[in-house]
């Protein structure tokens, strides 16, 4: 089956910066794909690099199985991408914004392309203000218009770069329902953002950069096993030096942190079955407990151990 | 998943059809502003040089509408297209062009020829309001068009090449004070270089825009300071040098498509 985006070798310097540095990776269509890293991690690079914006040193890019350099018609057809800056023009409207934006795809103008916007407008509850100028929009509407303006051509392929920055809780969800929505329709989306939470709950593989490179390359649920688990953290009733020591004997051995300040312990455990001899044993040594709770295996430790990982190995290559 | 009828010229048509809406929706600035100022240019130096000057036979305030006419042609030509380009870059809107399947040549031909409308769409307020003034006569109009599109496009050009080289308006605006101001101004709009001395006349030939404004003005009176057949060969020559230059920088994806 083709791939819906493949990336093979792509290098690309900015000066002395390696922006992108070597970058494999493909992606299935249907797939709902995160792309995680910190800033400066060449994830905006690597998307301009798919959407035609910036012309990579070497490699090659293909959206569909057209190239991005020899097939750009047909690869751009296939994509549709939403920036991550809130940028618009200031002499349309919103409806103006999206018949121009189909125009330039090449979709002529009549029923089927009218009907196709307004469905886009009443998905992304922009009914209302469609004949508005855009420059009398909102922060949130404008980046429900730049969505809207992405999928006017019908991508099979839609890159959304941090789409949720600066974006209020109500219009996420908008957004995500629909984009899920999309995504069930046969969609592929490749995400880029910040609030890892967001990426764990929607993507379904995640590919993490970082200088350039891509560092992690998993499934949401594998990299959440193998980098992540659950965790045990409990509060006791004392603080009494005594009982303290106790408990560190007794809890030490479940490879267990403890927070002076909040006085809360956190172990970490596989399975739920590690649990109850782990109380008994803290039962056993005489401590009461007095707050307790599970916590499950989180994206942003993932993303925290992994990035470590590199800047140890980088500092021991050096 | 893709059902929606797709025609590719189609993005040509709408990036041309979308650079005429945005100079049309905001015409006060775009179009009444220009031929205002034609207009007071006209007022001032008929008023203090009518009754002294005459060229080629012709009266003078007859003699400067087409050479106005020319020059808000030339100017708002340039201006369409640098400020255009400029204004999306800064923004950053230009994204929605450059996302889509559009070419470079495409991209080179909507910009310019939404540049020649704005030119015309001027010229013509610019000739409506100012024909009050002096009696014109239509000798080869057939001329007046071919200059006018040329000039337009010439200009227009130069408007792609300096939007796209500037990075900010103090930058085009250096480009347009000195270069394109001094070009059109010392073209011969408000004088026949016949009437310049030796050394300067030939200065003159040397500057693009005058041949414009000189076959342009023929279209009127049919009598030129040179050939309009000269004219439009060294019209036609600035036109294919810029747009080679244009497209080759527009294919390079130089300062758009980093």
């Amino acid at each position: 089956m083709t791939a819906a985006i493949c990336i093979e070798q792509v290098y690309k310097r900015f000066g002395s910066v390696h922006a992108l540095n070597g970058v494999d990776l493909a992606i299935q269509p249907g797939e709902f794909f995160g792309l995680l890293g910190p800033n400066g991690a060449g994830k905006t690079t690597l998307i301009s690099a798919l959407a035609g914006l910036s012309r990579p040193d070497s490699g090659r890019l293909m959206i569909m199985g057209f190239d991005v350099e020899v097939d750009y018609r047909e690869a751009r057809r296939q994509l549709g991408v939403v920036p991550q800056e809130l940028v618009f023009d200031p002499f349309f409207s919103v409806r103006e914004t999206l018949e121009i934006q189909a125009g330039y795809y090449g979709i002529d103008p009549g029923r089927q392309r009218r009907a196709w916007i307004d469905e886009i407008l009443e998905n992304l509850d922009l009914t209302s203000k469609a004949d508005a100028n855009m420059r009398t929009l909102s922060g949130g509407m404008k980046r429900r218009v730049l969505v809207a303006q992405a999928l006017v051509h019908r991508p099979p392929v839609i890159v959304l770069d941090e789409p949720t920055a600066g974006v209020d809780v109500e219009l996420r969800q908008t957004l995500w329902q629909f984009v899920r929505r999309l995504n069930e329709d046969g969609h592929t989306i490749v995400l880029t953002t910040h609030y890892l939470e967001e990426a764990e709950s929607l993507c379904g593989r995640i590919a993490m950069l970082k200088a350039g490179q891509v560092v992690a390359l998993d499934t949401t649920r594998n990299l959440l096993s193998r980098f992540s688990s659950h965790t045990l953290r409990l509060r006791t009733a004392s603080d009494k030096p005594a009982q303290l020591g106790m408990m560190q004997e007794r809890i030490t051995q479940e490879n267990a942190t403890h927070d002076c300040t909040s006085g809360w312990w956190t172990c970490a455990f596989a399975h739920f079955d590690e649990i109850e001899p782990m109380l008994a044993r803290i039962r056993n040594a005489g401590c009461m407990i007095d707050e307790l709770e599970i916590g499950k295996p989180d994206l942003e430790d993932v993303f925290i151990r992994v990035m470590q990982e590199q800047s140890h190995e980088q500092v021991r290559a050096a | 998943m893709n059902s929606l009828s797709i025609k590719p010229s189609r993005g040509f048509i709408t990036l041309f059809y979308k650079e005429v809406l945005r100079f049309w929706k905001v015409a006060a600035q775009t179009v009444a502003a220009p031929v205002l100022t034609a207009l007071l240019y006209l007022l001032i130096f008929s008023h203090v040089l009518a009754s002294h000057v005459e060229v080629h036979g012709v009266p003078y305030t007859s003699f400067l509408v087409p050479g106005l006419v020319m020059m808000s042609v030339l100017q708002n030509a340039f201006a369409n297209t640098s400020s255009s380009l400029i204004q999306s870059k800064v923004t950053g809107n230009l994204v929605f062009v450059l996302l889509p399947p559009i070419s470079h040549s495409e991209f080179f031909s909507a910009y310019v020829l939404a540049a020649v409308a704005r030119g015309l769409v001027v010229g013509a307020g610019v000739l409506v309001v100012t024909t009050w003034f002096g009696s014109l006569s239509y000798a080869a109009p057939l001329w007046i068009l071919v200059f006018a599109m040329l000039g337009g496009a010439v200009m227009g050009t130069l408007g792609l090449i300096a939007g796209i080289w500037a990075e900010k308006y103090d930058q085009l605006a250096a480009f347009q004070n000195f270069l394109i101001l001094p070009l059109t101004f010392l073209s011969g709009v408000f004088y026949s270089i016949a009437s310049l001395p030796p050394f300067w006349q030939h200065v003159s030939r040397w500057n693009p825009v005058f041949y414009m404004i000189d076959g342009f003005r023929y279209g009127f009176f049919g009598v030129s300071d040179i050939s309009p057949w000269m004219s439009f060969l060294v019209g036609l020559g600035c036109l294919l040098i810029l747009s080679f230059i244009t497209l080759s920088t527009l294919k390079r994806g130089y300062k758009l498509r980093a």
